[in-house]
């Protein structure tokens, strides 16, 4: 293994970042916007936290269609959680409950997918398989998701070289959880069976940033087709993290792009230094075979001990119990990320597994908090028979939860023997992630029998691709070209308005900035007064440049126009400004200089500029200064 | 070559495959002009096109390939499913009750063939408590597949052979009897066993799923811990139907063979007791009588198994407009019982009075029930009804359509006397018919209303 020690986020290079190996992936899940939800026909994107009715469930893992039983469903199915879900009845019917077999796919959501294919430059695969992809952690009550690869084999262009889409799904969203304590989860519903459509990458980011680079792409050209549902939580990521020797990690639910590269850079640290920790572990010759280890009940040792945890144990009368893990002497205080140890690994597991869910669960022996006394810590290490070379780790629960850490506890101490374990593990608040559970595998995939194969034919791809966007890079190209202001440029190649904007420009002759501005700076500017933008359509603003066009409405009147329009829902010829007769400009401007002769200029060579300010104050939204100046020239 | 090989492919699809000499669980890869496809070939289902290949992707998602587009398949393997489920020894303790599980099809415990959507049942004691091990909490379970038939394909053989089978194990000393069935027909064998088998001295427990148990969330480990808990432990010698009384994973609830229903096609709380309360309330930890006039449980082995079964008798299920061909051509093709379910309190329309005289005049049994389920038959109310009574059409009391249905086969099986068919007919046995109807016999709650609604946000549903 290579000599690197990880530097901090802000000092780690490119270069840093190669020695590492540093590779990353991602999983891009964005809602699509439709009115009904994906098999049944429930509104989509109805959220409330309200519930009327609770539903109680348990989830037991099953045999795969190759006869075999998934990693993650058996953990899941070791941590035994009452789940419990809260429904709306507005929100949820009986599908979602699973008391009602699935409607057939909804045929505006794959329409959608299948846009989104296209523009990946995928393979539209040629009968579409819907599949149940298992979740015991209970976030979907059937205890599976009902998902569709729809695309595959995609690529988007990224500094001269390509980012592969590995595949695309279209699948249906998942609860939210409320909380999740001991035995008892509970999830809100609310979100649950809304379609999305989920796009995978292949590992080709070399940097953290690039990932978040990538990502922030692959967010724009779907929603460029502007049918993706915008909002809190309808766009999440999931983002794959491994570096030379370790193991593809995927972290789960990262809610914002820009969260990306102190998450992906935690997690390469976390595996470098995990790899380190392997390397100390077979200095000491602690290897996966010679790992050895060993636990005791201490409750009897513990009765009168001080710190607080485990007192208030003994009170409530649970078992306490020490693990001793040999040879492991000062490596639970091994860093792994940012301020966070190999301790944290343990404590993880013993959370997630063995439902020990109250902080701190763990306590241990290279702890440099202040625990247990160094008296009660010899008599333990007495009684359990430990060494100065060991480390011991004590946890305290009911006999079964107990049961089930302590073991918990042995299996991830000999994982580090081995290396960097499968795991998704969960995005925290401070950028470092935390274990989430077992990498689930291939084995969790079945077909959904409750449903039939659709055909995807070519009729319904050539009809798709004929609404289809440019792609967005396309556009900015363009728009660079057209030199129109630097802030229009992103937002304006994933608008609504594209298609409007490069018709105005090429057919209407319209100035491209004066577009660019209506288009994506007027919205923003009504939108800060208190206007609902949302009412701004592509026909309202047609209307507005051709009116223009025409030369029926200022360059000024425009945003007026476009307010006007807003409040009656659309763009009607009474709501131009009364078009200016040059006799009325004549007496504006005869009114002017009357006014003008109480004022006593400074420099008499500006009276023309002055005189033609004041004239476009009053009528600025109805003419073109054009027509003004050359008035006031006739005047002077 | 054997078709097995190829197996649910057909036409284009076949060909394609048999050209690259591409069996079924190849692990190939499939090149087309845009994509190479890597995976496993898996069969195809008979009802699918014969237009596309299904391939299992190394990441787990099947999808469908033009075979007109394939223009190679490279072979590297072969990785065929193996459906066993695991086995694992049950374990026997002599202090447990012993209970026989008798298998006649359904999900109860099974897992899915993915390629038509059959179901593959455990039946084993020891595929059984690798499934659902907390089963040997309650009992010594042993197992006996009698069918293995889809509820709707129940008949009269199967209903037969599985009292016979209910009289063997009660005579070997069982301390209780639990029986898979689909959903489907459940409540048609609850009550027909109810009939045949008689002065039972232990459960009989019916028992199935309403999600199949290839799902995570499937009610059928719970439903099976609550029958064989009942089997093993309850005081009630009854034939009962376990499944869940809400949809939560909470509890089952154990309703009286003769009496219960599946009344919503999919939910899991399907089975309702109708025009009574169920039995008993059951969960893992304890059973709750609702009600304490059961038949209890006995020591001694004094079973009564009559299998008698007349198969000529029809349900007939009244509809405005109906014309009397419908009773004319039952007349005609020899059927010996009808059972009406008529309208309101038990009618049908005067043209079907003549038909119903004939069949009368050749001895046939017709016998009035309601297709509102709840309730009574009262033909004195309305003239009609007492000139449909003079027409020969007897009131069931409040007898179900298909209790009515399976008591009249039943009875006519043992006489075609008609005074001995009415009088086994009117002569409650196992609670088909009742004196009253309690006040909470009928509570279909209307959602919507504002008590209601309080009512379902307090307790999990
Ligand atoms: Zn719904």
């Amino acid at each position: 293994m290579k000599e690197f020690i990880f530097k901090s986020f802000e000092e780690m290079t490119g270069k840093d970042y190669e020695t590492v190996g540093f590779k990353s992936g991602l999983e891009i899940h964005q809602q699509l916007l439709t009115s009904k939800k994906l098999f049944c026909r429930c509104p989509a994107g109805m959220y409330s936290e309200k519930y009327d009715a609770e539903i109680l469930r348990h989830m037991r893992p099953t045999l795969s269609e190759l006869g075999e039983y998934d990693g993650t469903a058996l953990m899941e199915f070791k941590t035994k959680k009452d789940i419990t879900y809260r429904i709306n009845r507005d929100t949820i019917c009986t599908y979602e409950m699973d008391d009602t077999p699935p409607f057939l796919i909804n045929e505006e959501a794959l329409d959608i997918a299948l846009g989104c294919g296209m523009l990946f430059d995928c393979s539209i695969v040629d009968e579409l398989h819907i599949v149940r992809k298992q979740y015991l952690d209970g976030s979907i009550p059937t205890g599976f998701q009902r998902t569709a690869i729809f695309a595959l084999n995609g690529k988007i262009p990224f500094k001269n070289r390509q980012i592969d889409i590995v595949q695309m799904s279209i699948e249906e969203d998942s609860c939210r959880e409320v909380s999740d304590s001991g035995h008892s989860r509970i999830y809100l519903a609310d979100r649950l069976g809304m379609p999305l459509i989920e796009t995978v990458t292949g590992p080709n980011m070399k940097t953290p940033f690039e990932a978040a680079e990538v990502a922030e792409m692959c967010a724009n050209l779907v929603r460029s087709t502007n049918k993706m549902r915008r909002g809190i939580g309808s766009a999440r990521e999931d983002v794959n993290v491994s570096v030379d020797g370790g193991t593809r990690i995927e972290i789960k639910g990262v809610p914002k792009i820009g969260r990306i590269p102190l998450l992906t850079y935690n997690e390469a640290m976390r595996q470098w230094n995990l790899l380190r920790l392997r390397d100390e572990l077979h200095k000491r010759k602690i290897t996966k075979d010679s790992f050895s280890a060993k636990w005791e009940d201490i409750t009897r040792l513990v009765k009168k001990v001080y710190y607080q945890p485990v007192r208030s144990a003994i009170e409530q009368g649970l078992s306490v119990k020490c693990v001793v893990l040999s040879g492991f002497a000062g490596l639970l205080h091994w860093q792994t990320q940012t301020d966070t140890y190999f301790s944290k690994e343990i404590s993880d597991r013993v959370r997630v597994i063995a439902c020990l869910t109250n902080i701190p669960n763990i306590i241990h022996s290279d702890s440099r908090g202040e625990n247990l006394t160094s008296a009660e810590w010899l008599n333990i290490k007495r009684a359990a028979g430990a060494t100065d070379d060991d480390s011991m780790v004590i946890v305290w629960g009911n006999e079964i939860d107990t049961d089930t850490a302590v073991k918990e506890i042995i299996i991830r101490a000999k994982e580090a023997a081995i290396g960097v374990p499968s795991e998704t593990r969960q995005a925290l608040r401070d950028g470092t992630n935390g274990f989430e559970r077992i990498l689930p595998g291939p084995d969790r995939m079945y077909p959904d029998t409750d449903l039939p194969p659709t055909r995807i034919t070519s009729e319904r791809l050539e009809k798709l691709q004929v609404n289809l966007p440019e792609k967005f890079w396309e556009r900015e190209d363009w728009y660079n070209q057209l030199a129109i202001p630097q802030d229009t440029i992103r937002e304006l190649s994933i608008s609504k308005f594209a298609k409007l904007f490069k018709y105005v420009v090429n057919e209407w002759k319209i100035n491209p900035t004066l577009a660019a501005v209506a288009l994506i700076q007027y919205p923003k500017r009504l939108k800060r007064n208190g206007v609902d933008v949302a009412l701004i359509n592509e026909e309202m603003m047609r209307e507005i440049f051709k009116a223009y066009k025409d030369g029926l409405l200022s360059r000024h009147g425009i945003l007026v126009a476009v307010r006007k329009s807003i409040v009656k829902g659309k763009f009607y010829s009474e709501l131009l400004p009364k078009p200016v007769t040059t006799k009325e400009i004549d007496e504006t401007i005869s009114a002017v200089k009357e006014e003008m002769k109480s004022i006593k200029l400074f420099d008499e060579e500006n009276t023309a500029k002055v005189l033609m300010g004041l004239v476009m104050n009053k009528v600025r939204i109805n003419v073109e200064g054009k027509i003004v100046s050359e008035k006031i020239l006739n005047h002077i | 070559m054997n078709d097995n090989n190829y197996k649910g492919y057909r036409g284009k699809a076949l060909s394609v495959l048999k050209n690259f000499n591409a069996q079924v669980w190849s692990d190939a890869e499939i090149i087309t002009a845009n994509c190479n496809y890597k995976g496993i070939i898996l069969p195809r289902s008979e009802t699918a096109d014969s237009f596309h290949i299904v391939i299992k992707l190394r990441v787990g998602y099947n999808i469908g390939i033009a075979a007109d587009k394939v223009l190679d398949i490279k072979i590297e393997g072969r990785k065929e499913a193996h459906y066993k489920i695991p086995e694992k020894e049950f374990p026997t303790s002599p202090n447990k009750p012993k209970v026989k599980l008798l298998c006649t099809g359904g999900t109860i415990a099974s897992r899915l063939d993915y390629r038509t959507g059959a179901v593959i049942p455990a039946f084993s004691p020891g595929e059984l408590y690798s499934s659902v091990p907390e089963l040997a909490h309650y009992c010594n379970l042993e197992t006996e597949k009698l069918y293995g038939v889809f509820s709707e394909n129940m008949g009269p053989e199967q209903w037969i052979g599985t009292a016979q089978a209910i009289g063997r194990e009660i005579e070997k000393g069982v301390d209780g009897i639990v029986i898979g069935h689909g959903t489907d027909t459940m409540h048609h064998t609850a009550a027909i066993l109810s009939f045949m088998v008689q002065n039972s001295p232990v459960p009989i427990v019916m028992v199935g799923s309403q999600r199949s148990s290839d799902r995570p969330s499937s009610d059928a480990a719970l439903n099976l811990m609550h029958a064989v808990k009942t089997a093993a432990e309850s005081n009630i010698a009854e034939v009962m139907v376990c499944m869940f009384g809400p949809t939560s994973d909470y509890y089952g609830l154990l309703h009286r063979g003769t009496r219960v229903r599946k009344m919503h096609s999919s939910y899991r709380s399907t089975f309702r007791t109708i025009g009574d309360i169920p039995i008993a309330k059951v969960s893992r930890d304890e059973i709750i009588p609702l009600r304490h006039d059961y038949k209890q449980r006995r020591k001694d082995r004094n079973v009564i198994i009559n299998t008698s079964f007349e198969e000529k008798v029809s349900i007939v299920y009244y509809y405005p407009n109906m014309k009397p061909d419908i009773i004319d051509s039952l007349i005609d093709n020899g059927y010996k019982g009808i059972v009406i379910a008529g309208t309101g309190l038990g009618h049908v329309n005067k043209p079907l009075y003549p038909s119903l005289k004939r069949a009368h005049e050749k001895g046939i049994a017709v016998y009035m029930t309601v297709q509102t389920l709840w309730g009574f038959v009262q033909m004195y109310v309305y003239d009609t009804g007492r000139d449909m009574m003079e027409l020969g059409v007897v009131p069931a009391a409040n007898m179900l359509p298909e209790a009515a249905y399976m008591k009249l086969c039943w009875a006519l099986g043992q006489t075609n006397d008609p005074a001995k068919v009415k009088e086994i007919m009117l002569t409650p046995i196992a609670g088909e018919i009742t004196e009253r109807e309690p006040s909470n016999g009928y509570l279909i709650y209307q959602g919507g209303l504002p008590e209601v609604e309080e009512f379902i946000s307090k307790y999990v549903k």
